[in-house]
């Protein structure tokens, strides 16, 4: 058995003119989370098409669960799942019926596999939902389903396209603890984002793409050190505040803060330590705040880190 | 509760292929009972052309509605069928295609081909049901069989292989294109001259100069033709062998072109 839930050496990939991917190596150890960041058409869905034995590579090998993805398709296919871009679950049919249907065309008896749906629908909170067609649900219990469907078969490796795309923000986090949830099982995840935060939240290591090359790799630890770092925001109750409060950062943070026309300062930070004496401070003056928070650097800042140009391509219609 | 066991190994039981298709035949004839686009089409359109053109041109055509009964339904038949063939596998695989279905079914263990041949299948099942219902539609109105059971049974057989036969063209755009309304819109398109454009509402003589020429090359009139006669009983002459080579050469072409898209498709 191999040590790497998947591994893929110098992959690249045309489509006529387009180059989709142009030498992309990765790897990921047996129960780890390995997260793929990058803006629209950096080569995400690819990698993962390629990867799930979807298609072929034009150069390069890759590997899954121990079996070359080119030579062994079947074992592959026999030990992964994929959830894609898109929820694609049957609206037509209810939750359940979806479940059975994949626990049959991998070969469970049926009743194996409406035993293997209910434990996976309690699990993923979808119980009552069970017996209702899937056009009634949410688009967070979708997102649910869907990702139950990928665990029918007890897979090794999962492939996750951008899972949390279109989902609020309390439908995320829930979203997240369910995937937290699979390497504790030792599963292999291999999750797309176009959010470093996501890819913070989930991923042991990053694998940053853009244009079909990798631009960046490690732990969220070491990219964010590469990165530049956090950043406190603030905005604030009363307008009127905006010039002490732009003190009180810059004496924190040792450099000014940049002001936004929505009454909103930001400021990079080196630590909690300043976000807690910024904290500290609003408060000892009095000052009122609507928004107050410590977050990383958003991916456009993270690609302004790290290649010196913005992220391109944000050809949303071109999504493949 | 108790846990389900793991799953056996992939690929290691006997006709994968066609337990997987079933099981996807299954699935599209589910979807078909909460959206009965297909069906719907292969009768209601059928059914509407029926009883406009019976009481439009029953009494100048035949002299009568029962005898101009007799002349349309069996034409009406064979529209059902085209019809019910037309769009349903063809858009349910582009829509399956830009949903990710496909990509999820591709990253099963399963045949590459299980989710075509289970749509196809399903198709058979939706072919029978359009035809059954234009038949009790027809009865109603007063349509009896005048030839044989066989023959009835082969008029209805012969409809439904023809519709068949035709189906792998939609599919074949509908592997092809990206926009599954295209596949529709070829149904459209090509429904006034391959349907309309026939014996269905009169016989080929009767018709002007150019759809008279039209209507006697177009196959779907030997169709049209053959189900008649053998609905009523009459001389089959050489329509029933005309409408099969039909088939073949439609079968032949279209089926492998899709199919093999179909498999090759990354
Ligand atoms: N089937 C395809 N045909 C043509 N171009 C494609 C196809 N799939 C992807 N591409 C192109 O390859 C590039 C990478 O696409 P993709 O892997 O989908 O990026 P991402 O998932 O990161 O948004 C894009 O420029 C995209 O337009
Ligand atoms: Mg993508």
């Amino acid at each position: 058995m191999s040590e790497h839930g998947f591994e893929a050496e110098k992959l690249a990939k045309r489509f006529g003119k387009t180059v989709a991917l142009d030498g992309v190596s990765l790897a990921a150890p047996r129960g780890q989370v390995l997260g793929l960041l990058g803006p629209n058409g950096a080569g995400k869905t690819t990698v993962i098409r390629i990867l799930a034995t979807l298609l072929r590579s034009d150069r390069g090998r890759a590997s899954v669960a121990g079996f070359d993805v080119a030579g062994q398709p079947g074992q592959v296919r026999g030990r992964i799942a994929l959830s894609g871009q898109h929820t694609s679950v049957d609206e037509e049919l209810t939750g359940l019926a979806n479940l059975v249907m994949i626990g049959q065309l991998l070969d469970m008896p049926r009743r194996h596999a409406t035993q293997r749906a209910a434990e996976l629908l309690a699990r993923f909170g979808l119980e009552d939902a069970a017996r209702r067609p899937v056009a009634s649900y949410s688009g967070g219990m979708r997102r649910r389903l869907d990702l139950a469907a990928s665990l029918v078969g007890r897979p090794e490796v999962i492939f996750l396209d951008e899972p949390s795309v279109g989902l609020d923000p309390g439908k995320r986090d829930e979203l997240w603890q369910l995937i937290r949830g699979l390497t504790a099982e030792g599963v292999t995840v291999l999750l797309t984002t176009q959010y470093l935060e996501e890819a913070d939240a989930l991923a042991d290591g990053i694998i940053v793409l853009d244009h079909g090359r990798v631009i960046a790799a490690g732990t969220p630890a070491e990219l964010k050190q590469q990165v530049g770092g956090r950043a406190v925001v603030v905005r604030l109750d009363d307008p009127a505040d905006t010039e002490p409060a732009a003190a009180i950062l810059a004496s924190v943070a040792d450099r000014s803060p940049e002001r936004s026309t929505r009454h909103e300062l930001v400021v990079p930070v080196t630590g909690d330590d300043d976000f807690f004496e910024i904290t500290a401070r609003l408060r000892e003056h009095a000052i009122g705040v609507t928004e107050l928070s410590l977050r990383l650097p958003s991916l456009d800042e993270a690609f302004l880190a790290l290649t010196g140009a913005p992220a391109t391509t944000t050809d949303f219609t071109k999504a493949a | 509760m108790t846990t389900a066991p793991a799953r056996t190994q992939p690929g290691t039981r006997p006709l994968g292929w066609l337990r997987h298709s079933l099981v996807l035949a299954r699935r599209s004839l589910a979807k078909t009972t909460r959206s009965p686009g297909p069906i719907v089409n292969g009768v209601v359109t059928p059914a509407l052309f029926l009883v406009l053109f019976l009481y439009l041109f029953g009494g100048s055509v035949a002299g009568s509605t029962t005898d101009y009964l007799r002349y349309l339904f069996p034409g009406i038949l064979v529209m059902g069928a085209g019809l019910a063939g037309m769009i349903s596998t063809g858009t349910t695989i582009n829509l399956d295609r830009r949903n990710g279905v496909t990509d999820r079914f591709r990253s099963l263990p399963i045949s590459r081909l299980a989710p075509l041949l289970g749509s196809v299948l399903a198709d058979i099942v939706r072919y029978l049901l359009a035809v059954a219902i234009l038949f009790a539609i027809g009865a109603l109105l007063g349509f009896r069989v005048h030839g044989s059971l066989a023959a009835a049974l082969a008029a209805a057989g012969l409809a439904i292989l023809f519709g068949f036969c035709v189906s792998w063209v939609t599919v074949f755009i509908g592997v092809l294109v990206k926009d599954a309304n295209a596949v529709v819109a070829f149904s459209f398109i090509t429904f006034l001259p391959l349907q309309l454009g026939t014996s269905l509402a009169a016989p080929t003589s009767t018709l002007p100069g150019w759809l008279r020429a039209w209507a006697e090359v177009n196959p779907v009139t030997q169709v049209m033709d053959a189900c008649r006669a053998l609905l009523n009983g009459t001389t089959i002459g050489g329509t029933v062998t005309t409408t099969l080579i039909w088939c073949v050469i439609l079968f032949v072409v279209f089926c492998p072109l899709a199919v093999r898209s179909y498999s090759r498709q990354q």
